[in-house]
């Protein structure tokens, strides 16, 4: 009877292993790049794979594409976070959805159509925000691989991964994998949070496009997305103030776009159309299943080799760590070397202030503005204090309404030259942003 | 809402369905796609060719074909994502090619289960297909005879592999393969024609820089610095014996003269069209010199000897050719970069552009329409048609395609004119130089080539499978055999420890493909199936800038190069 128990397991076993066949190989044999103390060819390492918790932040467009190349590296037990439903825009791309499924949770839906797909794979849906999970519920994956289209939420996990480690606990330390896209282009990094370069030290290799003044908008528009844009901002707060501006709703692009364009036709500017509408309103960023499938392919490529050691990986300390790619100019890489920053916020909190050049004529209200534009810090709610005082603080409600009368006033008003002010953003919450102000 | 015009037709459940993707190639483009029937050749584990028909199905592609003889294994469902366990043991291109076709309803798609080689003996086996992928292994002979239809019938051939951590493919396009919508840049290829400027243009400068001391600080503040660029331009050449500002240092004095004549009396400390005109002063000040690539399109012979079946991209070439050769400059394209400006202002400057563009747009049909006569052509070029060529003249793209290497066991690689080159490049461009990997390839598929699965001419056996130490060392000699070749027949001159630098990097190349055994990660092959698919597109669409001819990816150091061979 035990012998019988054996045998069968032995060949379920063997049945298993018959489906990796092609992953064996690698896993199985050395090559001339593996390095002898860290890999050692054979079982262990499949069953290593199989115990790694990994968890896959977005579910869209990079996210289907992660969960299947996961799934199909050998990983068994994945967790995956997004909050979004699907829309009937995201089926170009977003191949585990279908028409019928439109509406429901990406986490959902993903997760359950890969698990059918691939026998013996555990995935685990989450549908709702990282900012909802604490530390310890970070603290259980082995690595945490990234598919957003959101700047803020990579802060956000990168700031916190940062945060988690403890130089008396290696466990702390979890790798984190980032891919991101637009259009032909994109990027895959890995940090290994206080070793590498992180996410904050890169802020500014996405610097955010400068919005247009208001000014313009209001008088002096020359292009149809200025009269997008004025339709956007001013002229539905001023005819439909008490309706929640939806850009979902088509009812409410279609007002959009008709403002748009009757302003265009007073000023005798050409070009806006319904999709150029949508896209200013929406801030659309075109995106392709093919840009997709490389920036999530070489995520998981990197996850799989730290997993396993079965190659060198991007991010292991003095090596690259950064792959950009171009595809609309025949096909280019550059590979290379993110540095860390000294004075990043995340990787060194008591970094000195950074120094900011000032104009004496900016109001405190203006020089928040400012900061939404900086591309090294990109906050649009921030609070800010100086040495001497609290100068504006976005919440609580009362300490806004005390504070709010100095958004007019001149910065130089406020503070003295050569002062250190500490701004805030309740976006990440545990970080703080030091500058040492000179007025010019 | 009374004062709004009539309700809007919002986007079509297509719009709305591929807007996101729409917003790149447009409406041609996607009806390129729909128009176009891809044939997928399919071997081995088969991952990186279904791969990359999902990254085309998905965008709506009309129709794709899978021919594939093998059955579905095991092994198959722990690296394919379009194979279910209940598909085991039938045919892989049916199962494949009926999950592939879930992903879009819009999307027709086929399979044949015939062997590839008696599916290439019938004559017409390739007619329906615009665009050819074949994936290795495949006998050198059956590559040839594919080579020898995309030749033929100037239909595009992709070759690829996905081996371990490595993948690479090969591109064979037509000979002249042009492309006039390469959507270069709008930030760095504008052509405001400054050193050139014609008559509206500089009597609207003059207008608008009348009195401009005794401005307000408003109106200084809003003059367009195109204007403000062509006024002191006007006042530089004056000094200077009506010579513009042409070397570097020049330039940087024109520069800070910009920079001084900025008022900084006002609360901003700075005018912001002073500081648009200070930065365009480098980008925006050169004589408007079509590249040497594009003056060698209108020199070729298909511009030149002109047929009634010529196509209509050598017919606009030859027109604007001749529009060149008049004016010394291309057709004006004719837009305008956003500046500080008052609305009126700007789009009065918009419309003097835009006038000259359709100016020099007349003169260019009117070349054509002369061509198409002298030529007896039977249709007429549209109108639309010659407008884009004119708008993106100076940026247009002519690739040379041309068969890519077909590995024929004991033959030498024919590396031709490229070889000085290549060889060269093996030592200065090292390591990022992947030439030894496509070397690796190279022997991989001699190996190949001359090994069968069961000794009877069957199915190729790649190195790997069974005995990894001593295909290694096989595969490692017939790749280190042909780099010698390309060195010797280069001539170059490689010292002794350059070549045996790039030996051993071949050696370890080939010994990380043998490590393989033939397996594709399935890591691998997505992202190369991204690649290919992305390059499907770009060839089908005509529109950006496709690889020539041949790429290669190291997924260890995470790098792709592009080599011509």
């Amino acid at each position: 009877m035990a012998e019988g128990t054996a045998t069968t397991l032995e060949n379920g076993i063997a049945v298993s292993r018959a489906r990796w066949k092609y992953l064996d190989n690698i896993l199985n044999r050395s090559g001339p790049f593996t390095d002898p103390d860290s890999f050692e060819p054979g079982e262990t390492i499949a069953e290593s794979l199989a115990r790694a918790k990994v968890l896959v932040i977005g579910a869209g467009g990079l996210g289907c594409e992660i969960l299947k190349n996961l799934a199909l590296s050998g990983f068994k037990d994945i967790h995956v976070i997004d909050m979004d439903t699907i829309d009937v825009s995201n089926l170009n791309r977003q191949f585990l959805f279908r028409q019928a499924d439109v509406g429901s949770y990406k986490a959902d839906v993903a997760a359950k159509f890969v698990e059918k797909r691939v026998k013996g794979v555990k995935i685990t849906p989450y549908c709702g925000k990282i900012q909802d999970k604490d530390e310890e519920y970070y603290m259980q994956f082995a690595m945490v691989v990234c598919g957003l289209d959101s700047i803020e939420a990579r802060r956000w996990i990168n700031a916190t991964l940062v945060g988690m480690v403890d130089e008396e606990n290696p466990d702390s330390m979890k790798p984190l994998v980032d891919g991101g896209t637009e259009g032909f282009k994109g990027q895959a990094r890995v940090i290994f949070p206080t070793m590498t370069s992180c996410i904050e030290c890169q802020l500014d290799m996405h610097a955010p496009r400068a919005a247009v003044p208001l000014c313009t908008l209001a008088t002096i528009p020359r292009q149809p997305q200025h009269c997008i844009e004025w339709a956007h901002i001013i002229a539905w707060d001023e005819e439909r103030k008490d309706i929640t501006l939806d850009t979902d709703d088509p009812e409410h692009i279609t007002w959009l776009y008709q403002k748009a364009l009757k302003r265009a036709q007073e000023f005798n500017i050409s070009g806006v159309t319904y999709s150029m509408t949508q896209g200013v309103v929406k801030n659309i960023i075109p995106a392709i299943a093919s840009t997709n499938a490389i920036v999530a392919a070489s995520c998981c490529n990197e996850a799989f080799k730290i997993a396993t050691n079965t190659n060198p990986f991007l991010g292991y300390p003095g090596t690259d760590n950064y792959m950009m790619y171009t595809g609309d100019e025949s096909i280019y890489t550059y590979t290379f070397e993110h540095q860390k920053k000294a004075d990043c916020p995340v990787c060194n909190p008591d970094a000195l202030a950074r120094p900011l050049t000032v104009s004496t004529a900016l109001t405190l209200q203006e020089f928040r503005d400012t900061l939404a534009e900086k591309p090294e810090l990109q906050l649009k709610k921030t609070s800010i204090r100086s040495e001497a005082k609290t100068l504006y603080y976005v919440q609580p409600a009362s300490l806004e309404e005390q504070t709010r009368h100095n958004l007019d006033k001149k910065l130089s008003e406020l503070v003295e030259d050569g002062e250190e002010v500490a701004i805030t953003d309740p976006a990440f919450p545990t970080l703080v942003f030091k500058y040492k102000l000179t007025f010019n | 809402m009374a004062d709004l015009p009539p309700p809007v037709q919002g986007p079509t459940a297509k719009e709305k369905k591929y807007d996101r993707q729409l917003r790149l190639w447009g409406a041609t483009g996607q009806a390129a796609l729909e128009n176009a029937h891809i044939l997928l050749i399919n071997s081995g584990p088969g991952v990186v060719g279904l791969e990359t028909l999902k990254n085309l199905v998905l965008p709506g592609i009309g129709k794709f074909t899978i021919q594939d003889s093998a059955i579905v294994s095991e092994a198959d469902l722990g690296v394919n994502f379009f194979l279910e366990e209940q598909q085991l043991g039938r045919f892989r291109a049916e199962a494949t090619s009926s999950l592939l076709k879930e992903l879009n309803p819009d999307v027709e798609g086929y399979f044949v289960t015939e062997p590839v080689e008696s599916f290439l003996t019938r004559p017409d086996s390739l007619m329906p297909y615009t665009l050819i992928l074949v994936t290795a292994p495949i006998r050198p002979e059956l590559l040839s005879q594919l080579s020898a239809h995309a030749d033929a019938s100037l239909i595009p051939l992709l070759y690829i592999h996905s081996v371990g951590f490595y993948s690479h493919f090969s591109i064979h396009l037509p000979p002249a393969f042009p492309v006039v919508d390469t959507h270069p840049d709008p930030e760095t290829t504008g052509d405001l024609r400054l050193l050139k400027p014609w008559q509206d243009l500089l009597e609207y400068a003059t207008a608008k820089t009348k009195g401009m001391e005794a401005m307000g600080a408003e109106d200084h503040g809003h003059v367009p610095y195109i204007a403000l660029l062509l006024h002191y331009l006007e006042k530089w050449k004056q000094e200077h014996g009506g010579e513009p500002p042409k070397e570097y240092k020049e330039k940087t004095a024109f520069r800070d003269i910009l920079s001084k004549a900025a008022r900084t009396d006002n609360p901003e400390g700075g005018e912001e069209n002073f500081d648009e005109a200070v930065a365009a002063v480098l980008k925006s000040l050169n004589s408007p010199e079509p590249s040497s690539a594009v003056k060698d399109i209108f020199k070729r012979k298909e511009s030149l000897a002109l047929s009634a079946e010529s196509a209509s991209f050598w017919v606009i070439a030859n027109a604007i050719g001749l529009f060149y050769a008049k004016y010394g400059v291309l057709p004006l394209p004719g837009s305008v970069p956003d500046m500080k400006a008052r609305s009126a202002d700007y789009i009065e400057l918009q419309n003097v552009y835009k006038s000259k563009a359709r100016k020099d747009l007349a003169e260019v049909v009117e070349n054509v329409r002369f061509i198409e006569r002298s030529s007896n052509r039977p249709t007429t070029i549209e109108e639309k048609d010659i407008e884009a060529f004119c708008k993106n003249a100076a940026h247009i793209k002519l690739i040379e395609g041309r068969p890519f290497h077909v590995v024929e066991a004991g033959q030498p690689i024919k590396w031709g004119d490229k070889a000085k080159w290549m060889a060269q490049n093996l030592a200065s461009l090292f390591p990022d130089y992947l030439l030894p990997l496509y070397i690796a390839f190279l022997a991989w598929d001699e190996f190949a080539a001359t090994h069968d699965k069961d000794g009877l001419g069957g199915a190729p056996k790649v190195p790997g499978e069974t005995d990894q130490q001593f295909d290694s060392e096989k595969t490692t000699g017939i790749a280190l055999k042909i780099l010698d070749d390309l060195v010797k027949d280069a001539k170059a001159s490689l010292d002794e420890d350059e070549l045996s630098t790039v030996r051993t990097q071949t050696s370890d190349f080939v010994q990380e493909l043998v490590r393989a055994g033939g397996a594709e990660l399935h890591n691998i092959s997505a992202l190369t199936g991204g690649l290919i698919s992305q390059e499907v597109i770009k060839i089908i669409t005509e529109q950006y800038i496709p690889v020539d001819n041949t790429c290669i990816f190291d997924g260890i150091r995470s790098k792709t190069a592009v080599i011509q061979v």
